[in-house]
């Protein structure tokens, strides 16, 4: 489907485009904001009902985001040659 | 509690950290219609994404298109008003159909290298089935959008204060521009996304619901306590606490009858002909990379969608016992204040709960996750709609052998124009909320006859093109019959001569329309000519060879990855969950 030209920049893309990388780096900046809200902001435990919510979900929430950083460091994505849309995985 | 929100302005504070994680949100789904545009050439690549797509991303979008507004607030609100007995909606009334199309169906879909559902129905019945089925989804879809983008405003009317016409204006633009931008594949990839975020926005909102009512015992009590307080308007506590007979769910009085009909009704024709004929979904699976990925898609589906109940329907029933607001409402009171501002409704229960639990920072977490599946809802329906329109309606009936790159432009115009008859249906929905209502039963309608044709075709080489559509016809015919002489289901236009009411007539109605239609496709097939031999490879399973229904490559591959196991697995865990609640 592309052009030769382009394939260098196209893989570069098609890495950072890896959707493993954009779940993860969504969450993982989520998970920092409300982390820095749990240890900065007011906790509300009134709402909670006790427990630190935001500290925790931003926890949580920073270890799934590494987890998909990590799966798509580890076993990226490699396009095929010209002429063939299909991307492998673990190549 | 109650002070600070009738003080408010708006139904929900959020605050500049609650702004700013909405603004991530919104800067990621541009980036990726803007990434998605590159490397873009052919219509496949912009209406299948190229086929190209893992089935655990496939898997996950097609759930999360259906995981849109009507179903997060209707489940959550069905949730607070009857409790567990909604459940049926996914163990009885999803996972099955889901498990089927995988294994049974998906082979014909995928293997026929169709682009769309309705392109099936033309090369299995011709044309006079192909522009029925074609014409009601593609209208089907415009509306079903409008009143997504209408529940998408309207909420953030209810919590960020902007005027409903601002708030849809907005919607509609960022919804469009990530479509045009990279198609099928931008949708897909958000879909996946917003999976995340809603499951990060829901699953805090339940468990910290669930600790402040008591967890699970506290939460019986309080809805054995609320029942008992008011047995003339809240259904019995042992009808909302266990999922069967569900007679609260169907109003049919007999258990025996409410079983029949959730299974029957509901589990075998209503699901079926959603999950299994709905391009929207459909056109999910057909986006994996091969045979093996699209029949693990609703496979892979399966498994998030038993447990979403836990995330919708369990904050409704928590909300009920814990939202002053809610409980009033669910004793029989009118309670003033609620999204719309005209009082509150269940539908309310999950904005209500938010307010309640969430302490900023999570709250704006929460708000993303609506807006992301509501947004994603309509780039669904869009999207299927592009299709549809360009592909079925104008390449076969209207403008013909142009070349490819005409109707790639052609449906980038055609989702422009969903998008600004989407707005205008929204409009149309917040002044007509009801009408609303009885078209999507109306569209309910549609697929109970879809599906019994569907199947009838895919299984028995002798039925013919006549059959084809004049099943779906009377189908569709007997269902608006049951629909009109229910009491209630059509609004004014029902009669009520059958004593039938809520979801009870939606089940007699769907069950009427696969019988009629069986019945009816029968007899026209017995005397009208059917298609030759040979015509029918890949299209009906005797006349295709069964090495083209599976992928070769299975065999090498252990359980997991496999479907019929994997689905066999799916099939266990949900009766599991049956026999549990």
């Amino acid at each position: 489907m592309s052009t030769e030209t382009n394939r260098g920049f196209l893989g570069t893309l098609l890495s950072l485009f890896d959707i493993r990388n954009v779940i993860g780096s969504l969450l993982a900046v989520y998970g920092i904001i409300l982390l820095l809200m749990g240890l900065f902001g007011d906790p509300e435990v009134d709402k909670t009902g006790g427990p630190n919510a935001n500290l925790w979900a931003g926890v949580v929430l920073l270890v799934i985001g590494a987890v998909f950083i990590a799966w798509g460091l580890l076993r990226p994505v490699v396009p095929d040659a010209p002429g063939s849309s299909k991307v492998n995985e673990d190549k | 509690m109650q002070t600070s929100i009738l003080a408010a302005d708006t139904l929900i504070q959020a605050n500049a950290v609650d702004y700013l994680l909405i603004a991530i949100y919104f800067a990621f789904v541009l980036g990726i219609g803007f990434l998605a545009s590159r490397g873009m050439s052919n219509s496949v690549d912009f209406f299948l994404s190229g086929r190209s797509l893992p089935a655990w991303v496939t898997g996950l979008a097609f759930i999360s298109a259906n995981l849109g507004a009507v179903e997060i607030m209707g489940m959550s609100a069905t949730g607070a008003q009857l409790g567990l007995p909604t459940v049926h909606y996914f163990w009885i009334g999803a996972i099955p159909a889901m498990l089927f199309l995988g294994v049974v169906m998906m082979p014909f879909y995928y293997g026929s290298k169709v682009r769309s559902v309705p392109e099936f129905m033309k090369r299995r019945f011709g044309t006079g089935a192909h522009l029925v089925n074609a014409l009601s989804f593609a209208t089907a879809q415009l509306l079903i959008a409008g009143i997504n983008l209408y529940l998408l405003g309207s909420i953030v009317h209810a919590l960020l204060g902007w005027p409903l016409w601002v708030a849809l204006i907005v919607a509609a633009l960022i919804v469009l521009s990530y479509i045009t931008l990279g198609g099928l594949k931008a949708a897909i990839y958000n879909e996946v996304l917003q999976f995340f975020v809603i499951v990060a926005a829901l699953l805090p909102l339940t468990l910290l619901g669930l600790h402040r009512v008591g967890g699970w015992d506290g939460l019986t009590s309080k809805i054995e306590k609320a029942a008992a307080a008011n047995p003339d308007t809240i259904a019995p506590a042992a009808d909302q606490l266990n999922s069967w007979p569900g007679a609260a769910l169907t109003g049919f009085n007999s258990d025996f009858l409410s079983v029949v009909g959730i299974v029957f009704g509901l589990g075998f024709v209503l699901s079926f002909g959603y999950w299994t004929t709905n391009f929207v979904e459909v056109q999910r699976a057909m986006a994996a990379d091969s045979i093996s990925a699209a029949r693990k898609t609703p496979i892979i589906g399966a498994f998030p969608k038993m447990f979403v109940p836990f995330i919708t329907i369990f904050p409704g029933m928590i909300a009920a016992v814990l939202v002053t607001e809610i409980a009033r409402t669910k004793a029989g009171e009118a309670v003033a204040g609620g999204a719309s501002g005209e009082g509150v409704t269940y539908n309310d229960s999950l904005l209500y709960l938010m307010a309640e639990v969430l302490p900023n920072g999570l709250l704006g977490l929460a708000i993303t996750g609506l807006l992301a599946a509501f947004m994603a809802g309509m780039a669904a329906n869009v999207s299927a709609f592009n299709t549809v329109v360009s592909f079925d309606i104008i390449q076969e009936y209207i403008i013909k052998d142009r070349p490819d790159d005409f109707y790639v432009k052609l449906g980038r115009w055609a989702t422009v124009a969903a998008t600004a008859v989407a707005i205008f249906t929204a409009v149309l929905a917040s002044n007509f909320s009801n009408i609303m209502d009885y078209l999507q039963t109306l569209f309910g309608f549609f697929n109970a006859p879809l599906f019994a044709t569907f199947i009838l075709g895919m299984f028995w080489k002798r039925m013919t093109a006549t059959a084809g559509w004049t099943g779906l016809v009377s189908g569709t015919l007997a269902a608006v019959l049951v629909g009109i002489l229910a009491d209630g289901t059509l609004g004014g236009l029902s009669v009520g001569v059958l004593p039938l009411s809520g979801q009870g007539a939606s089940f007699v109605a769907a069950g009427a329309a696969f019988v009629v239609d069986v019945a009816v496709s029968v007899v026209v097939s017995l005397v009208t000519t059917p298609k030759p031999e040979g015509s029918l490879k890949g299209l009906v399973y005797s006349e295709t060879p069964k090495e083209d229904l599976v992928d070769a490559e299975d065999a090498g591959r252990p359980w997991f990855e496999r479907p019929v196991p994997l689905a066999g697995v799916a099939l266990v865990l949900v009766i599991i969950l049956n026999v549990i609640f």
